[in-house]
């Protein structure tokens, strides 16, 4: 029973790593999507003197993905009170012209502006509208969003590491006599050690295992799945594969390090 | 005849610089029984923790098996200690280790194979009539049966020496004598090097032995 409860405290050290790590990653992959979103409804609208050609524009700047010539015939539709063809075309010919840009992905506000200040270097282009204000507030809302997971994340792996590193010092207390008379035999320090390191794996494989169940449940719960449906993305919660081969390293690697660090930090009894 | 041990002029203190063995010499040839006698406190044991390492001398030379052992690296000293037996009075076996498993720990140490192992420990049991308990746990053992345990761990990889620190110190008659037969027949028939620090030398034994007794932190031969 005491053997269970020491087990559970690190399982559950790790677990929270894990699960602290893939909530992560979740949100990660919610923000990609969700600009990917956004990048396909934000747009630059530049106004210029002189029809430009497209390879004159993709030339500015390579975030540009997409142009698109808007036409004028709406606000010349709206002035249009009984002037004659000859006047109406020569109208379209003095208006400047209008271009719709799309991006290839969601700018930061850095990007932007330096994309303005390309277009504008074009001496044909007297306005960039970029919407910058909108931009803005969104981009600075994902980035505060992403900045406190993070920063959740961090801390709970921090304060769980510390909480591991203290659990296994506890576990070598408990096996400092057999690891001192190992010695006494000439055990190098990784056999003395090993019991630490067995202990060490077994839990990191088995909140592995744990955290594998339950994101496979949370990946599939439907009430999960439509919270995402709803503000319309679509994100691989849980990748069975690449996302367990990622908590799988991720645990054997700390508990190795920190058993390891344990080891290496232990000083001898005689 | 070859030196086991060679100790010259070597002083040996704890922690608080207390002197315990001052500027003393002692050498041991290889093969031999040697007898460390001396009153409690006289620094007995503290002179054979030095022979396996466990305490670093102040001053002098100290060469165990052909290695000096004031700037031994740990990796040589585990190699050295893979070659010695260790009999402790409180025994030291591994509480979580079945009697059998606490036998084969320097074999497992000096990798041995499995099926060497089994028939080592199975004969070491034999010797040491421990057959019958083999799966039982060392605080299921009266302190004879545990020291005796000690006794097969220490011989389980024919170690070119023994070291025995008062190993019957608080044993039966049956459990003590066990003893002394066991490290009689390593030195005769092995022509290990046995060195056992005690208080008495039993009378029965019958092998040819050395005799030093410490007092006042200086080593001297007696016959």
């Amino acid at each position: 029973m005491k053997s269970i409860k020491n087990h559970l405290s690190l399982i559950v050290a790790l677990l929270s790593i894990l699960f602290s790590m893939q909530v992560f990653i979740i949100v990660d992959r919610s923000l990609e999507a969700y600009k990917e979103n956004l990048v396909t409804n934000y747009s630059v609208i530049i106004v210029s003197q002189k029809r430009l050609s497209k390879d004159d524009i993709f030339a500015v700047n390579t975030m540009i993905s997409d142009i698109k010539e808007l036409t004028p015939d709406s606000i010349i539709d709206r002035l249009n009170t009984g002037m004659e063809k000859k006047n109406i075309e020569f109208l379209k010919l003095t208006l400047p012209k209008f271009y719709k840009l799309s991006l290839k992905y969601y700018p930061s506000t850095k990007e932007i502006e330096k994309l303005t200040k390309d277009l504008l270097s074009n001496s044909s282009i007297k306005k960039v509208e970029n919407f910058s204000h909108t931009h803005d507030i969104t981009y600075k809302l994902l980035l505060l969003f992403k900045a406190v997971v993070s920063v959740f994340a961090i801390s709970i792996f921090i304060v769980t590491s510390l909480l591991i590193f203290k659990e296994l010092k506890i576990w070598q207390f408990k096996h400092t006599e057999r690891m001192s008379i190992m010695a006494l035999f000439g055990a190098p320090v990784w056999l003395r050690s090993a019991v630490l390191f067995r202990l060490s794996i077994v839990d990191a494989l088995i909140a592995s295992a744990i955290a594998f169940g339950l994101f496979e449940y949370i990946s599939t719960n439907t009430l999960i799945l439509e919270q995402f449906s709803n503000i319309g993305i679509s994100v691989v919660i849980f990748n069975p594969i690449d996302d367990f081969i990622l908590l799988l390293s991720v645990s054997l690697t700390l508990s190795i390090l920190l058993a390891s660090l344990i080891v290496l930090g232990h000083k001898e009894e005689v | 005849m070859d030196k086991v041990i060679i100790a010259k002029e070597i002083s040996l203190a704890y922690s608080n610089n207390e002197t315990i063995i001052n500027k003393a010499s002692i050498s041991i040839n290889a093969g031999s029984f040697v007898f460390i006698t001396g009153a409690s406190g006289s620094g007995k044991s503290t002179l054979l923790k030095s022979f396996y390492g466990a305490l670093k001398i102040n001053q002098g030379t100290l060469i165990v098996g052909g290695v000096e052992l004031k700037k031994i690296s740990t990796k040589k000293l585990n190699f050295l200690r893979r070659h010695i037996g260790i009999v402790f009075q409180d025994y030291k076996l591994i509480k979580e280790w079945t009697i059998e498993k606490n036998i084969m720990l320097p074999l497992i140490i000096n990798g041995y194979e499995k099926g060497v192992t089994k028939i080592q420990v199975e004969t070491l049991l034999k010797h040491v009539r421990l057959k019958h308990q083999s799966g039982k746990y060392p605080p299921e053992l009266s302190g004879g049966e545990q020291q005796r345990v000690a006794m097969a761990r220490a011989l389980a990889h024919n170690p070119i020496m023994i070291l025995a620190d008062e190993p019957t110190g608080n044993l039966d008659d049956y459990s003590s004598q066990l003893i002394w037969n066991l490290l009689e027949g390593a030195n005769t028939q092995l022509n290990t090097t046995v060195i056992v620090v005690t208080h008495h030398i039993p009378e029965s034994l019958k092998v040819d032995y050395k005799h030093f007794h410490i007092e006042y932190g200086s080593i001297n031969e007696v016959n």
